[in-house]
């Protein structure tokens, strides 16, 4: 028997979860007085894991390292949330969107995980606007909706470019609601540092705090892990400067899975690296595709200023090759045909690194429907453009507010500049239809989990996978566990397993410290940064793979020589955070190269250049690689051991992914 | 690639809550306009962690404005000179070379010093815990549609729900009122239908928390909206203010 079983129920795919959830095991709430879940992150699934929980009658003890649960990086989603609403009218359903998910992410999901998310995904919208999330409106009352790469009907909903900072807000009032009342603890500024594993199932874990330094150990009957991405990984990214996988690689070395490390999604519509100095990058919105058209110039390395190029020397590039998806088409295909222009040389901007992202034809577009609303008779074409400029503004001030502010260029008098760059990771910990790794009691939700978006997430889905695994997974699924955990009494803290947990952070910690090396944190982080980015990152070959595992081999061993942590470990030492984060991404950016080299295809974000179509698409081989690699961490020596979950698709046809 | 020019920094240091702190003069040299704020505090930390000095702490996440972590008093002014931008949205093309800049934390008694520039800051989350919510657990919920809401009280809504709570407001505050902070969310929850149960008890308990907390009180100055960075406006609080009379005067019994 293979040692992975996803456990997804039996039956007709649209049936699984209505089913499964009406036969799930459950917990008697005198029971759930009982039982404890620590929960590590408080992202959308986090905080809505733990509020939710608290509401059933669980005793939750929820962890983060910011100073606020406020703060988790889902604050920074900036386009919307996908929901298979069908407001619009225009042809949407939860199988449209289970469709789409599934070749968006080019067949390399699992499709009963898929579908629930396209179930559940109504009621996650239902669910923010009770707790009162301003999402956006128009002027009936009624929610307004907006349309995202990948797909060709309106399903997104969205706050102004702040969608993912009003949802937050929204699952932080609800886990704040259950803080007050008692039956969530909330620990700010700690750090998940090991996990706890007591005759094979997960039971706690050891976690710093911050401020005192101080190790605490905590149990739980149960530990999920909503600690996010790995991003980070590349070092210079749209990920919060803190964004890290240490948890998820904690939970690694204890015997959980880790599936598909190499996917990683490139996003299409980023601000341009400016100098060596930077320390993240910024995002765009993909929202912006809607009103925006992407070009470069028809003439290799031209100079001339972008409003000085007329119509006929622009080529649109996406609208050429892709006529039926347009500006619109998935994120993975945007970001290479991006990097395709620029690097035959038709790049912009003084690094030549970046392509236009235009708003004057939609503006003016914009402009007239203004105009022909008051009635303007031959309006001229600054009135049409202001008009227009301020529909943009309503839509999307604040997104060119900052980026005036990072670049110092008007972006509503001269197109955007914009470049790929790393923004969320597809893979992460191997979880099964109830979100459980490997380690039983162990589970993992939202972005820490690989299961839901395949080898390219489209746009709002992420806000929709966090929110959807928080409120309406996992407080159903974790039953069927628990139920058996009832009579399992509390594990004192002092079991030799915590001490010896304990004792294993403690002293690395200390060897941190004991270095004494000449060189900086970031210097590694930085290099390893640019060793994924280069051999690793939008375009990969074998060669290169190979390479980057042995500079990583070299990095890794100089870093445990060579690094310099100044302070001491009882007190609050962000230089001694950043080591521990940085460690542990220099050994899955090892496993990430390992992956990557192991799948002989081309798909979603995962583009070996060995396996491209004479087009340049991404060549995808289902006959050998319709699987999840998922990996077991075998030691020092042994490294890395891969599993296979097949994939099996009963309900779509396998395809060719065509947006043409 | 550096820039060209050479500042003066001024930073407080302070090991910890417990003892007292300073302003420590740091020189750095060749920062480009182009670098925001923080990464100009990154090229400080380098310099510092090369000559095995302990490098500054400072809070900062996300680097995009949004999360509310970064939180400096830059030249006597709450995330600096522009206007409506955090800290590490604040690029150095706003100094001249040759400046001298001084940086503190936030200061206010309910946000003690943690380290340095850090400050804590959790009274806020404990007066959202008192009433900042609308109590409808998971799964209660009718159709979102179901509930019509006119766009204005929807964007009035949101503007007040902009908050990011960095503390700009009470840092900037002579008062150190969190007045600012708090009427947002009070606001936000006010104009929507969803907020209307708990309306005037929402109002009381978090204006409870705030006093208890040892936050100022309000004397109409007006800094906090000016220093805001998401633009949050004074007529919150007036809001707020109204909302909390009427709870008093009216509608007391509905809170005990």
């Amino acid at each position: 028997m293979s040692k992975l079983n996803s456990n997804i129920p039996e039956g007709n795919l649209s049936e699984k979860w209505t089913k499964y959830r009406s036969s799930v095991p459950l917990v008697n709430p005198a029971n759930k007085r009982n039982l404890e879940v620590i929960v590590v992150g408080s992202g959308l699934a986090g905080a809505a894991a733990a509020a939710t929980l608290a509401e059933l009658g669980y005793k939750v003890k929820c962890f983060c390292f910011q100073d606020s649960p406020r703060r988790a990086h889902s604050i920074a989603a900036q386009g919307g949330i996908n929901a298979a609403k069908n407001y619009q009218n225009d042809g949407d359903s939860t199988y449209r969107l289970f469709y789409d998910t599934i070749k968006g992410g080019d067949y390399r999901a699992r499709e009963a995980n898929v579908h629930r998310l396209a179930e559940v995904s109504t009621n996650i919208i239902d669910q923010a606007v009770a707790q009162g999330v301003p999402l956006a409106r128009e002027y009936g009352g009624l929610l307004s909706n907006r349309s995202f790469g990948g797909t060709q009907v309106q399903r997104t909903f969205y706050a102004a470019g702040q969608t993912g900072q009003q949802l937050l807000l929204g699952a932080y009032s609800a886990l704040e609601r259950q803080v007050g009342m008692g039956t969530v603890q909330m620990f700010s500024r700690h750090e998940m540092l090991e996990v706890v594993v007591i005759d094979g199932k997960a039971r706690g874990i050891i976690a710093r705090d911050l401020i005192s330094g101080k190790l605490e150990r905590h149990f739980g009957h149960a530990v999920l892990l909503c600690s996010g991405g790995y991003g980070n990984v590349f070092y210079l990214s749209t990920n919060a400067m803190g964004s890290n996988v240490t948890a998820a690689w904690k939970a690694h070395k204890k015997g959980a899975f880790f599936g598909n490390p190499c996917f990683t999604q490139i996003h299409p519509t980023c601000i341009p690296v400016s100098g060596d100095h930077q320390s993240k990058l910024t995002l765009m919105s993909e929202s912006l595709r809607n009103d925006g058209r992407i070009w470069v110039p028809k003439k290799k390395g031209d100079d001339r200023k972008p409003n000085d190029i007329p119509e006929e020397e622009r080529d649109y590039y996406l609208e050429r090759r892709y006529p039926a998806f347009g500006n619109l088409v998935p994120r993975d295909v945007a970001s290479r045909a991006a990097k395709e222009r620029c690097d035959a040389g038709y790049g912009v901007g003084a690094s030549k690194m970046a392509v236009y992202l235009d708003f004057a034809f939609n503006m003016d577009r914009y402009g007239r429907v203004e105009a022909n609303k008051r009635g303007l008779q031959n309006p001229d074409a600054a009135t049409i453009r202001a008009l227009g400029k301020d529909v943009v503004k309503e839509k999307y001030g604040n997104l060119f507010d900052m980026y005036q502010q990072i670049t110092g260029e008007n972006p509503y008098e001269t197109p955007m500049r914009i470049y790929p760059a790393v923004h969320y990771t597809m893979g992460g910990l191997w979880v099964d239809y109830n979100l459980m790794t490997t380690v039983p009691g162990l589970y993992a939700l939202g972005e820490a989990n690989f299961s839901d978006h395949g080898a390219n997430r489209l746009g709002a889905s992420a806000l929709m996978q966090g929110l959807a695994d928080g409120y309406f997974v996992i407080p159903y699924t974790i039953g069927s566990y628990l139920s058996n955990e009832i009579r399992t009494k509390n594990i004192s803290t002092e079991h030799e397993a915590f001490a010896e947990a304990e004792k294993e952070v403690q002293e690395r910690l200390n060897k941190f410290l004991n270095i004494k090396g000449t060189k900086s944190v970031d210097y590694f982080h930085k290099r390893l940064g640019k060793i994924m980015w280069d051999k690793c990152g939008m375009a990969r070959n074998e060669q290169g793979l190979k390479e980057a595992i042995s500079e990583i081999r070299e990095l890794k061993a100089e870093f445990w020589n060579d690094v310099r942590v100044l302070g001491a470990l009882d007190e609050f030492n962000p230089e001694l955070e950043k080591a521990g984060r940085v460690a542990d991404f220099i050994e899955l950016g090892e496993l990430m190269c390992i992956d990557a080299l192991n799948r002989n295809e081309s798909c979603g974000g995962h583009f070996r250049e060995e396996y491209q179509t004479e087009e340049g698409e991404a060549n995808r081989d289902d006959e050998k690689y319709a699987y999840v690699a998922a990996w077991e961490y075998k030691g020092e020596e042994a490294r890395f051991e891969l599993h296979k979950e097949e994939l099996k698709f009963e309900a779509i046809k396998i395809a060719q992914r065509s947006y043409k | 690639m550096s820039g060209n020019m050479n500042l003066t920094l001024k930073i407080w240091r302070q090991k910890n809550g417990n003892v007292q702190g300073e302003l420590v003069t740091y020189p750095v040299k060749n920062i480009s306009p182009d670098m925001s704020f923080l990464e100009m505090f990154d090229v400080l930390n380098e310099q510092l962690i090369s000559e095995g000095k302990e490098p500054i702490a400072f809070d900062h996440d996300c680097r995009e404005g949004i999360c509310g972590m970064c939180s400096m008093f830059i030249n006597g002014r709450a995330h600096g000179p522009k206007e409506g931008v955090t800290t590490c949205q604040l690029h150095m093309r706003s100094f001249k070379d040759g400046d001298t800049i001084v940086v503190e934390p936030w200061r206010a008694t309910a946000f003690p010093v943690v380290k340095d520039l850090v400050v804590d800051r959790s009274a806020f989350d404990r007066v959202i815990a008192a009433g900042g919510f609308i109590s409808a657990n998971t799964g209660n919920s009718q159709d979102a549609n179901a509930l019509p809401i006119s766009k204005f009280n929807a964007d009035t809504a949101f503007d007040a729900a902009a908050c990011i709570g960095c503390g700009a407001c009470v840092a900037t505050c002579k008062n150190a009122s969190a007045m600012l902070f708090v009427s947002a969310k009070v606001s936000q929850l006010a104009l929507l239908p969803q907020g209307q149960p708990e309306r005037y008890r929402r109002v009381q308990s978090m204006v409870a928390q705030m006093d208890s907390e040892g936050f100022g009180n309000c004397t109409n100055t007006g800094a906090c909206e000016a220093e805001c960075p998401k633009g949050i406006s004074i007529s919150n609080i007036a809001r707020m203010n109204r909302d909390y009379f009427a709870a008093k005067i009216c509608k007391e019994e509905e809170v005990n």
